[in-house]
Formats: C-alpha cells, sequence, structure tokens
C-alpha cells in the first residue's frame, strides 16, 4: 500500500476555510482541495476504526443525529448509522415505510418537523432529484446527502475516492472506466464530478439507452463498447443494474447486458493487469459483475468500499458539526 | 349612446406599421373610428398624452381565470384552457366558464377535443360550440391515437374551429420533465429530446394538410418545430402557432438548483431553441404570444423538481416581456399587438384585438417605459410562481377599457 500522510483529525489549524460548507449536498459544490480535505480526514477514521476493538470517539456526544430515509436503504443507512454511533452521536433513523409521509405529509412539513426536533444533523436519501436541497434549505442544521435521485450521492463518491486513493496511491493520469446504467446513477453523476477534479481520465462505458447526454460536460468521456472503454483503465467501477430496467425498456434482457457489458475475468483482463474492480453495491451477481471478479481477492475492493463508507461519513459529520461544537476556528 | 373620444395617445393599431398620433372614437362598446377623425361634439374626450393606446391584449390560452392578474397585464380576454378540474367537455361547463370573467373580462374557453380530454371519444364540440366555445383544444398534451386527431382536426373544420394543440409526441416526453441537455444530465432530472417537439408538429400538419383544418401549436418553442411551421406556411396551409415569453428569454439552464418556478411544459429549451424562438417571432413565424397563465401555489411548486406541477404566473409580465422584443428591434410596436392581440382574435374568430371599425372598445393605455421589477411575493395573480422574479422590466398598463367602460 503506498504511503500516505496521514494529517491530525484533530480540532484545525486552518479551521472553517478548509470546507466552507454548511451541508453536504453535492460534489459539484466541492473544490479539488476540499474534497483531498475530506478524504485526509476521512484517512484518520480509517486508520482507527481498524485500531482494535475500541472504536468509539466522543466528539458527537450529546449530538441528535437524524437519517430520514424516504428510499430504501441497507448498506447506506448502516453506514451513517455506525458512523453516528462511532463519533458518539445519538442516532435515530426514520423510514420512509412507517414515516407520515405515507399518510400525506409533504416534504417541507416533515422537514420543518424533524428541524422543530432539534436535529444537529440530518442524513437524508429520497428518490427524486434535488429533494434532499429543497429540505436542507428549511433546516437549521447540517444536511447530508446520502442519495437524491439520479442526482447525487456525494458521500459514495468520497469513499470510492479514498478507497482509490489508498490502492493506487493518487488519482493524476488514473484511467477510471465507470461502467453500466449511468443514465440513472447518481453514483456516476457524484463520481464522474469527483474523480475529474481530482484529476483522473474518467470514462462512462454505457450502451447509448442508459447514457445521459452531453456527460461531457460532467468530465467523462463516453464509450459504448465496454472493451474499448475498459482498454487501459486502472479502475473498473460498475454501477447496478436497477431490475425495473432489466427488461426491455433500457436493454433487452438481463443475460444480453452480461453478454455485452458484464464484468467477467475476460472482459477484466482488457484493463490494466492490476485494475482495481469496484462496486457500490448491492450487486447483481451474473448481470452487471460476475462472482469471480466480484470476489477477486486482490482486484475486487469492494468490501474495501463499505469501510471506507464509514471513515468518509466519520469525516463529513465531524467536518460539519464542527460549527455547533465550537470548534477552534469552525464557529 | 355614449361616445367617448380618445385624444393625444400614440395609437398601436395591429393593421399598421409605426405608432400613429390620432383620436379613437368609440360609441357604446365598439370602436366606431380611429386615425384622424373629426371629434362629434357631444364626445366625452379623455387625454391619453404620453401613452400608447393599443387593443387590449387577447390570451390565447390560460389555465385559470385569475382577474386580477389578467387586468394588471392589460389582458382583456383569454381564451381558457380545457385542462380544467372537470375538463371543459360540455356545454355547462363552457357556458360555466364564459360568465367567470364578464363584465369587466371575457373568457373565450377552448373545447375539449376528446371527452375528459382523454385522447380518445370526441367530446360534444358543436353543442360546446353553441354554448360560447371559441376553439378545440387538446389540453396539455397531444392526442396520441392519429385517428382520432384526424377526426378531431376534420370535425372541427366543419365547425370553423381552429384546433389548438400541444406539440409534444406523448411517448418521448413520457415523464420527462426538462429537455435533454448538459442541465438535465448535471440535474440528474427525467429528460426528453427537443425533437419531441418536431415530431408532433410533423404528424399534425400533415394531418392539417388532408384535413383542411385550421390548427394552432399553442407553444412552439424549437428551431426544428420552427421550420416545420414556416413550411407549412409556405406551402398556404391555415397552420399558425404561439409561444410564451419564458422561451424567448430563458434556457434549460434556468432550472438549474432544481428551480420550480422555471418548470414549464413543453419544458425549456436550449439556448439554439432560443435564440431560434426570437428569429421566429422576427420573420414572422410565430403568430401568437401567450402567457400560457398558470398560477401554482407552494403546494404545487414547493416540491422535488420532477414532483412539481408544470406552468408559471405569467399574465403581468406578458406585456413587459414582450416590449423586449420591440426595444431590442425584433418587432415593430404594432407588429407586437398583433402578436398579442389581433392575432389570437382571429384565431378565436372574436371581433376584438382590432382597430377596425366595430370591433370591441377593448383597450389599454400602456406607459411603454415605465420601470418594474417583477417581485413574485407581490405579484396580482393567485399565486407568485414566476421565473423571473427580481428581473427588471419596463412597460405598465395605466389604463384599462373593456367594452368601452374604464375599469
Amino acid at each position: 500500500m503506498p504511503d500516505i500522510t496521514v494529517p491530525s483529525a484533530s480540532p484545525d489549524l486552518a479551521g472553517r476555510a478548509l470546507f466552507p460548507h454548511r451541508h453536504l449536498l453535492s460534489i459539484a459544490d466541492l473544490k479539488p482541495w476540499e474534497i483531498r480535505f475530506l478524504l485526509d480526514e476521512a484517512e484518520h477514521w480509517a486508520k482507527s476504526n481498524r485500531g482494535g476493538a475500541r472504536k468509539h470517539d466522543d466528539r458527537l456526544k450529546g449530538m441528535t443525529q437524524i437519517n430520514a430515509f424516504f428510499e430504501n436503504s441497507t448498506r447506506t443507512l448502516l453506514s451513517f448509522e455506525i458512523a453516528g454511533k462511532r463519533l458518539g452521536a445519538d442516532v435515530v433513523n426514520m423510514a420512509a415505510a412507517t414515516s407520515s409521509v405515507k399518510k400525506g405529509e409533504t416534504l417541507i412539513d416533515t422537514a420543518m418537523t424533524l428541524n422543530a426536533m432539534a436535529a444537529d444533523v440530518i442524513v437524508i436519501r429520497h428518490a427524486s432529484s434535488g429533494a434532499v436541497a429543497l429540505i436542507a434549505d428549511k433546516v437549521d442544521c447540517p444536511v447530508l446527502n446520502a442519495g437524491d435521485g439520479w442526482h447525487q450521492h456525494p458521500t459514495q463518491a468520497l469513499l470510492d475516492a479514498l478507497t482509490i486513493r489508498r490502492r493506487k496511491g493518487g488519482f493524476e493520469g488514473l484511467i477510471v472506466a465507470i461502467c453500466g446504467d449511468v443514465l440513472h446513477s447518481r453514483v456516476a453523476r457524484s463520481n464522474m464530478l469527483c474523480l475529474a477534479a481530482l484529476g483522473a481520465q474518467v470514462r462512462a462505458v454505457a450502451p447509448p439507452t442508459l447514457m445521459p447526454p452531453e456527460v461531457e460536460m460532467l468530465g467523462a468521456t463516453p464509450f459504448h463498447r465496454m472493451d474499448e472503454g475498459l482498454e487501459g483503465a486502472d479502475v473498473v467501477m460498475m454501477l447496478r443494474l436497477q431490475n425495473e430496467r432489466m427488461d426491455g425498456a433500457f436493454i433487452p434482457s438481463p443475460r444480453e447486458y452480461h453478454m455485452l457489458y458484464g464484468l467477467t475475468p475476460e472482459r477484466l483482463a482488457i484493463a490494466k493487469r492490476d485494475a482495481l474492480v469496484m462496486h457500490p453495491g448491492p450487486m447483481n451477481r451474473g448481470v452487471e459483475i460476475s462472482s469471480v471478479v466480484a470476489d477477486h481477492p486482490d482486484r475486487s475492493a469492494i468490501t474495501e468500499q463499505v469501510e471506507m463508507g464509514v471513515a468518509i461519513r466519520m469525516a463529513c459529520l465531524d467536518v460539519l458539526t464542527r460549527g455547533a461544537r465550537g470548534v477552534e476556528g469552525w464557529a | 349612446m355614449t361616445k367617448l373620444a380618445i385624444i393625444n395617445g400614440k395609437l398601436a393599431d395591429p393593421a399598421g406599421s409605426d405608432l400613429a398620433s390620432g383620436a379613437i372614437l368609440i360609441e357604446d362598446d365598439r370602436i366606431i373610428a380611429t386615425g384622424d377623425v373629426s371629434l362629434p361634439p357631444d364626445a366625452q374626450t379623455i387625454d391619453a398624452s404620453g401613452l400608447v393606446v393599443a387593443p387590449g391584449l387577447i390570451d390565447l390560452g390560460v389555465f385559470a381565470t385569475d382577474k386580477p392578474a389578467f387586468h394588471f397585464g392589460g389582458i382583456t380576454r383569454a381564451a381558457l384552457m380545457p385542462d380544467q378540474s372537470s375538463p371543459l367537455d360540455e356545454a355547462a361547463l363552457i357556458r360555466h366558464a364564459t360568465r367567470a370573467g364578464k363584465p369587466d373580462f371575457w373568457v373565450h374557453p377552448i373545447a375539449a377535443a376528446t371527452r375528459g380530454l382523454k385522447g380518445i371519444e370526441l367530446a360534444e364540440i358543436g353543442m360546446m360550440q353553441a354554448a360560447g366555445a371559441k376553439a378545440v383544444g387538446t389540453g396539455r398534451q397531444w392526442i396520441a391515437d392519429s385517428g382520432v386527431m384526424m377526426r378531431v382536426l376534420s370535425y372541427a373544420s366543419g365547425l370553423g374551429l381552429t384546433v389548438i394543440t400541444h406539440a409534444e409526441d406523448g411517448g418521448l416526453a413520457g415523464k420527462a420533465v426538462a429537455t435533454s441537455g448538459e442541465t438535465a444530465t448535471r440535474l440528474g432530472l427525467p429528460h426528453a429530446p427537443a425533437c419531441a417537439e418536431a415530431m408532433a408538429i410533423a404528424r399534425d400538419i400533415m394531418l392539417a394538410r388532408t384535413t383542411g383544418a385550421a390548427i394552432h401549436f399553442r407553444l412552439v418553442t424549437t428551431r426544428a418545430g420552427f421550420d416545420l411551421i414556416r413550411a407549412a406556411k409556405a406551402e398556404g396551409l391555415k397552420v399558425t402557432c404561439g409561444i410564451s415569453p419564458a422561451y424567448l428569454f430563458l434556457a434549460d439552464n434556468a432550472v438549474t438548483n432544481f428551480r420550480t418556478f422555471a418548470r414549464l411544459s413543453p419544458p425549456l429549451r436550449s439556448e439554439d431553441d432560443r435564440k431560434a424562438s426570437i428569429a421566429a417571432v422576427a420573420d414572422g413565424t410565430v403568430d401568437v404570444i401567450t402567457s400560457s397563465h398558470d398560477p401554482r401555489g407552494p403546494e404545487d411548486k414547493r416540491l422535488p423538481f420532477a414532483d412539481a406541477a408544470p406552468g408559471m404566473a405569467g399574465a403581468e409580465t406578458l406585456l413587459a416581456l414582450s416590449l423586449n422584443l420591440v426595444r431590442e428591434g425584433h418587432v415593430s410596436f404594432n407588429r407586437l399587438m398583433t402578436l398579442l392581440s389581433a392575432n389570437p382574435a382571429r384565431i378565436l374568430g372574436v371581433d376584438a384585438g382590432s382597430f377596425v371599425p366595430r370591433s370591441a372598445a377593448d383597450l389599454i393605455f400602456i406607459d411603454p417605459d415605465a420601470p418594474w421589477i417583477v417581485d413574485s411575493g407581490k405579484m396580482a395573480a393567485q399565486a407568485g410562481n414566476t421565473p423571473f422574479n427580481r428581473v427588471p422590466v419596463q412597460g405598465r398598463v395605466r389604463r384599462i377599457m373593456k367594452g368601452g367602460v374604464f375599469l
């Protein structure tokens, strides 16, 4: 593993100037050095999370973190919950299925309700693009976007960047192929912006029906043929193909998709010999990725992504609450 | 018998080529003479010095009868879209709609072409015409079934009614809320290619050619769409089209940051299409400028972008924004009044929107350079959903006369 200097995540030197944002809504809002700052902060947590049994840090003690998930999620919700608890926050989960959203309450009313409960940080996932920003506008505390529609999933891009940096040492000149359903993917949108900002050469690889128009504007070069897109890639990032898009709507069938765009060992051989395989999960084994590749001990970074997810979310929760906690230079 | 003479104003006669000095003579609710007229001694004179006198605006295709907004904007008549909570698909509803604004505002309802606007069975268009409908409309969507659309056109032509249609191929448009392009990609919004418009126009022009019917495309917003309309007009087909100021002055990047006030139907287009729209107004391809007034409160607009209702409150800004076209030299003041008044009247078949003797005495006095700032928080409309919030504009209506009576 390349040697990375780990700066202290202690109360900071340059303070708020390093991250002058109230919320974390979109990678598009962040400057490259702000992204790097979050990655450096997360590096500290990655180390401490690996450091034995006692992982607790009490810096968010007494603060309330609400995870408001209007769309189903297992791993992201769990990751945010663990991150909050490791920092000592009181974490409350609100799942849409059991919430008053089902009873017709508007999103703004829900936001006002959460706000009235004096949350100190709110993590939101919603099925509509822009919904998280809409809520963020109405609440007094920092909001973290845990995914809004096809728009953004910034912590996923950050955890992917951290995983890549740990494995590859940096981003400059790195070829990253983001493959699959780019059109409907917030993960792809966040990653394209993030990796391009950090200096990587980003490729978007998708069938034309699943490629957003003018994807170049997000910093990616489009490829319609998997083999061309994988040529010489350092990182192969697969995207999940949603079940409802599989049968005739955007692609003819899962098996044809697997034939043309599935990441098989043969296809992975087109990429660089040491190419890293990533997937934001949950995987459709045998559709976008074959099990041999997904479980490859050296090449697959999929479980490491999950691990870095906790570290990134701890860093984001810490950084965004520094102002409220009165950390010197951040208040 | 009351006689009124409006003197000292500049007259914006849609049939003229320049603003001209002159008087307008009115008897009861009709204009009886304009221009260099000798004033009868018993006429009461009204001084319009410093102001432009023009026909009241006729707004071809609005979604609500919102009188305060219409009066603010100098609109004296509006054609009401059939897309109401109960679609205007039967005579009683039409009759009710015609009465909603009287006496100081006239609503000309557009009859739903099909029952419930479902695009399947013909509605009782003749009965609705007898009840006061002045046109037939497909509403917010096109009619997907080409056979139904052809019968709508052909049936309406027999009654002498124009069919007002929505130019968007429904299959392509689907659930799209934005035009395909950089903005939609960045924001992750469901999008449809701009050609959805031209495809619908191409089909409907062919059906208009076959049936000989008069068709009006309420909002045309793309270069490809205007090219088709231009060609159809050159061929002599009874094809007209309109646009609203939003598509002339905003492009799709106006929805950046998920601004739902800029969520319109059809969605805002590319900058290239916006420029083509201006050119189409300048070269005469566009016949009508409409506000497409659709006031929507926070319950419809303060939502995630894709969940928000489309539409903008446009009545108050229709004239002031359109006057930019005059100031920028794209059209003359008189031509603008043709787009805002005379052509809509012609399409609806009402004797208004003109200075021709026996026209309705619906007049507005315009202070064409008066500056003001659009403020969504202080609008006369039922809701302030304007994408032009905080935009400085020029041109205010100072007085309105409806049917020979000042408001």
